[in-house]
């Protein structure tokens, strides 16, 4: 998938606290999984068993500070995306977690002040262009903190792997 | 320009002169490890770039150690699947079910050495900085980038060094200093920084326990966990290495360093309690917890000095009815020492359950998975919910003195 970064994304939001870890997000037991449909099954199954049930393509996960700390399984992004999570907003994010997401394409959004202000099944909306975040439910807006550039021209390129694939030989330096 | 331990390795990797925290630089890589449950998802990307062969199969490390011997159908599948691999690419240093815990062995095997770069798919890779080295934890993608380039791209940290001083008393290990930093500084108190742990205290410990302290860099957030090269880490390399090497040190005017004091004269023994590691109490605070099950063990505090600690406390002692007790040697080598000591014996004659050099159940994916409303307290490095099985189940974290303690008594206990 290509972030087209002038997009706006809208979604249904699930909420969650701070220090989200990988475990919860994709329990170690599941790890001898890496099909994409396997994993979304298992998304979030250390919080919630059922919650590939309930979550519907292009909700949004809102989180506190430190989402995504723990183990570098890639597994973990790649189950959220897989479920048809369209992005991942917190207060902050752990440092393996964030380059993971980046790498394979997963949205992940800081706005401060986010955990505090938004609700469980609130609609929001994200305008990259803007660099604005609007809860629809009580129009409370946002700022989105960006992307360092660097990894901005990953995302908008599909990811590390098609990124990899365009710039190979420069990279190697040949 | 003055710079950190970290600055300094990460701008020789890059071919730079010098380079500071926020910088994104393009490093060259000098040893890339992967394990058997993140390899395969590792490969699988890196065979997705359409690259044929590994940009240089020397400097890459497999090794096999959270599911050994395969539990599993799926465990047995991913086995093969990175023996195929190891094969196809003509890699070596390929250690398969035997060796032990990938933050043991690779020091161990003399894969790392000062002042080097070091990526690993697995978060704790952060533990051979003890060594001097800027090593980090990376996801499969990052890796599937090394395998085709040889090169990964960072971005500079920032340094927070912890000076530790004072005379650590009976009973308290590194890993106790090293829960108290993390309860004191919270779960994000050190993203995206080097932790780098220095001072008197540190100078006196020894590699094992330095590990102990980088390998829960991770645990508060951190990039790295580092120790400036002395005579111990010089020690250490000699017989195990003979990769040449250069070491690094970090200027006191650095400008990305910040400086936390760290006294440990009364620290007394630290739990990290369910379900986060910076949830750190003073042993004194949950002494008399129940306890299920007890996991000796991991590349935390399964290292020799900590099973001679545990078999001095258990030995002509018994553990309790009421409690499992796992004990894992972190390493073949580590094994067969505890063997050649009569450690092994011990344990055994305790009824404590001696398995083969693996994670075990730190990551409640392989042997002692914990049920539902069962309490592990472990020597390991996470807490989290679910982590060692059951999300209902509940994890504390400890040094190994006190693990073997609370095995007699069947409840936490305070070992002085
Ligand atoms: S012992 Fe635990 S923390 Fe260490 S590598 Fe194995 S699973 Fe990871």
């Amino acid at each position: 998938m290509v972030i087209n970064m002038e997009n706006m994304i809208r979604g249904k939001v699930w909420k969650f606290g701070d220090d989200v870890d990988t475990d919860m997000i994709l329990p170690g037991r599941y790890l001898v999984l890496s099909e994409e449909e396997e994993l979304a099954a298992c998304v979030m199954a250390g919080h919630d068993s059922e919650f590939s049930k309930k979550v519907k393509k292009g909700d949004i996960l809102v989180a506190g500070k430190n989402f995504g700390c723990g183990s570098s399984r890639e597994h973990a992004p790649i189950a959220i995306k897989a479920a048809g999570i369209s992005a991942v907003v917190a207060e902050s994010f752990a440092r393996i977690f964030y380059r993971n997401s980046t790498n394979i394409g997963l949205l992940l959004i800081e706005a401060k002040g986010i955990s505090k202000n938004v609700e469980e099944g609130d609609e929001i909306e994200i305008n990259m262009e803007k660099g604005v975040l609007e809860d629809l439910n009580n129009s409370k807006e946002f700022e989105i903190k960006p992307l360092p550039e660097f990894m901005m021209d990953i995302m908008n390129e599909g990811g590390l792997i098609s990124y990899l694939k365009n710039h190979l030989a420069e990279i190697k330096g040949e | 320009m003055s710079m950190t331990m970290a600055e300094k390795i990460l701008a020789k990797a890059a071919g730079l002169k010098e380079t500071e925290a926020g910088n994104i630089v393009m490093a060259n890589i000098d040893v890339a490890m992967t394990h058997d449950l993140t390899g395969p998802l590792s490969v699988k990307s890196f065979q997705k770039i359409g690259v044929d062969h590994v940009w240089d199969p020397e400097k890459i490390v497999v090794l096999f150690d959270h599911q050994v011997p395969a539990d599993s159908l799926e465990a047995a599948q991913n086995h093969i699947f990175l023996r195929e691999f190891v094969e196809k690419q003509k890699i070596n240093n390929f250690y398969d079910v035997r060796e032990g815990v990938c933050h043991q062995v690779l020091p161990e095997k003399g894969h790392v050495v000062p002042g080097e770069v070091v990526v690993g798919t697995d978060s704790h890779t952060c533990t051979h900085g003890a060594l001097g080295a800027f090593a980090t934890g990376i996801g499969s993608t990052d890796m599937a980038m090394v395998f085709a380039t040889g090169k990964l791209w960072f971005k500079v940290p920032e340094t927070i060094k912890f000076e530790i001083e004072g005379k650590l008393g009976k009973y308290v290990y590194s890993k106790d200093v090293v829960l108290d930093i993390i309860g004191q500084i919270g779960a994000d108190g050190a993203t995206y920084q080097a932790c780098e742990f220095g001072g008197e205290t540190t100078s006196n410990m020894s590699v094992s326990q330095r590990m102990a302290m980088c390998n829960m860099a991770i645990e508060m957030g951190g990039k790295t966990g580092m120790v400036e090269v002395d005579d111990v880490t010089i020690n250490y390399l000699k017989g195990r290495t003979n990769k040449p090497y250069e070491v690094f040190t970090t200027d006191e005017d650095a400008e990305s360093l910040t400086t936390m004091y760290v006294d440990v004269n009364d620290l007394e023994p630290q739990i990290a309690c369910p379900h986060n590691v910076d949830n750190v109490k003073p042993v004194g605070e949950v002494e008399g917890t129940p306890i299920d099950q007890i996991f000796l063990g991991s590349c935390t505090n399964g290292r020799l000095d900590d099973l001679q600690v545990a078999a001095e406390i258990l030995k002509g002692k018994q553990v309790s009815h009421d409690v499992r007790m796992l004990v894992i040697p972190a390493s073949r080598e580590i094994y067969s020492q505890a063997l050649e000591q009569g450690l092994i014996n011990t344990f055994v004659d305790a009824g404590a359950l001696v398995c083969n050099p693996c994670c075990g159940p730190c990551l409640g994916g392989h042997v002692g998975f914990l049920g539902p409303g069962e309490v592990s307290l472990s020597t390991s490095n996470r807490n989290f919910k679910g982590r060692q099985g059951s999300p209902e189940g509940e994890v504390y974290l400890s040094s190994a003195a006190v693990a073997a303690t609370s095995a007699i008594k069947g409840e936490i206990t305070d070992p002085r």
